[in-house]
């Protein structure tokens, strides 16, 4: 079951209503605030799909959005700490370097993408290229993910708690992908890799912060067979 | 980029309002196809009659050409709708042909199609879609891509009786399956990828395949990107292709089945905060049908 999805009190938030101001307002607002703002807590009501919401936050705010999103939202986030209650568009937290993005729904396409840091939590789905290129972001997707997931991804970790789609880990350098479900394929260079008591420690860690209840054993870990083109020594002097 | 926009209803009293639904979601996605616009709308039939749509210059005399097939025109801006007797359809269409000045933009017993150059608010305004009622109708804002921006080359195309298809994207082999097409006899106005699709689909149809069979179908035969959409006479279809470039999120009620290029579109449907919402899989054939 997911958690219902209630707007959180809102009493002492700062309350943004997109149905009467401007999205380029709700952003101005949180890029004008200083790294000690006592406006903390933000709501911001009516998202009505738009895109760009929340981006380029640099500061440990919460912010809560009370319905779907469309593309990019919460996309570059610095420390905040962002819900959304209700599914997000294509690049949700896309190149995010530190905080937490939190989606009560679905997450379309590239979720996570680029994404250097903080944590992304997905109650749903996730649809193509989740975690594709990410540096070190950690997303825990409880539902499934669609087809070329983590391509090309280069550090952090991925978890999946249902299946995945074809391609899985395509071209991946040193991401790791843990999977409690089956994925469609691995793509090229992507294979499964013994489970060590550190992956086991770093996987129970991943699941606690994101309130998951179940049992690492059933994971499933994945990544980089170091055979591809640049990983070869004899291609070195190319770089 | 194009923008989208479908529209099933399952709840017959919503029908008075379809049109208006679908020209509030097309004005939305104009951002994403400011070129041209057009939609099909399923409205009533009139038993006995094929409605044909056509467009013309202003000064054209349709009610002179109608009364010789004893024809009711419907006028909206230089498209008419036609409702033929079936037993003078044929002769129709080929005094349609006749005239150099008219097109034939599509027939059925119920699909009535509009599509012109513009913003898609002008031209949903100019063909009055928002006064229009029916059980499903389809919509496309359209970024030229791969063909000129003209009336011919705007969405939806419609190559068979109550037909019709929508698309986002372009394809890469339709040169290949035009060429095919032509010699199973389907004929094509234009050099749009696009029409292809629908051409493909109308044949498969042709050839006694069900809506799904003939999507099904679509997946091994078309390359290159695609979401589209598709309508018949009782059946709305969505079909993406194996990569899934082209963006789409679907709403479902108890009231109708919703498609949008994105959410946006969608946000001033009835009851959509308690619809689920969901993102149509890659090659994964959907399609609604109407009980009759």
């Amino acid at each position: 079951m997911r958690p219902a999805l209630k707007p959180a009190d809102d009493s002492h938030a700062v309350r943004f209503d997109l149905t009467t101001q401007t999205l380029r307002e709700l952003n101005a607002a949180l890029a004008a605030l200083p790294a000690n703002t006592n406006q903390t807590s933000w709501h911001v009501r009516n998202p009505r799909g738009e895109h760009a919401i929340a981006v380029g936050v640099t500061v440990p705010v919460a912010i809560s959005i009370d319905g779907p999103v469309g593309y990019y939202c919460a996309g570059m986030n610095d420390g905040a700490d962002i819900t959304i209650l209700g599914n997000a568009g294509p690049g949700v937290a896309e190149n995010m370097m530190s905080g937490t993005v939190h989606v009560m729904g679905d997450a379309s396409q590239a979720a996570g993408a680029t994404a250097h840091g903080g944590l992304l939590i997905i109650e749903g789905n996730a649809s193509a290229r989740c975690g594709i290129s990410m540096k070190g972001v950690d997303i825990v997707v409880k539902g499934s993910v669609g087809h070329m997931s983590a391509f090309m991804a280069q550090s952090g970790n991925l978890v999946v708690l249902g299946d995945t789609g074809e391609a899985l880990g395509d071209s991946l350098y040193e991401a790791k992908i843990f999977v409690r479900g089956i994925p469609a394929s691995l793509g090229a260079d992507c294979e499964e890799k013994n489970v060590t008591e550190a992956d086991v420690s770093l996987l129970v860690d991943l699941l606690k912060r994101a309130g998951v209840e179940a049992e690492p054993r059933e994971f499933k870990l994945y990544g980089s067979a170091r055979k591809l083109y640049q990983f070869h020594v004899d291609n070195a002097g190319a770089y | 980029m194009c923008g989208i926009a479908g529209l099933f209803l399952k709840n017959r009293s919503l029908e008075p309002e379809l049109g208006a639904m679908t020209a509030s979601m097309l004005s939305v996605l104009t951002d994403r196809g400011p070129d041209s616009a057009g939609f099909a709308i399923y409205g009533a039939s009139v038993p006995g009659h094929v409605k044909f749509s056509v467009r013309g210059p202003a000064d054209f005399d349709f009610d002179a050409l109608a009364g010789r097939f004893e024809a009711v025109v419907t006028r909206h801006d230089d498209h008419a709708v036609i409702s033929v007797p079936e037993g003078h359809a044929a002769v129709f269409q080929a005094a349609i042909a006749g005239h150099k000045e008219l097109g034939l933009v599509a027939s059925g017993s119920r699909m009535e199609l509009f599509k012109g150059t513009g913003l898609p608010d002008d031209v949903t305004k100019r063909f009055g879609l928002a006064r229009m009622s029916g059980s499903h109708a389809i919509g496309h804002t359209r970024m030229a891509t791969e063909s000129a921006v003209t009336t011919a080359g705007a969405h939806p195309f419609s190559t068979g009786p109550d037909q019709c298809l929508v698309h986002n994207g372009s394809l890469s082999n339709h040169n290949d399956i035009r060429r095919f097409l032509e010699r199973e006899r389907m004929s094509f106005e234009t050099r749009n990828d696009s029409e292809v699709a629908a051409g493909f689909l109308s044949w498969k149809l042709r050839e006694g395949a069900k809506l799904d069979e003939a999507l099904t179908s679509a997946l091994g035969t078309l390359d290159g990107f695609y979401t589209f959409v598709v309508g018949t006479e009782s059946g709305f279809g969505v079909l993406r292709d194996p990569v899934a470039c082209k963006p789409a999120v679907m709403a479902e009620t108890d009231d109708y089945v919703a498609f949008g290029s994105e959410y946006r579109a969608m946000a001033d449907l009835p009851g959509i905060s308690r619809a689920h919402l969901f993102e149509p899989e890659p090659a994964k054939v959907y399609f609604w049908e109407r009980p009759a």
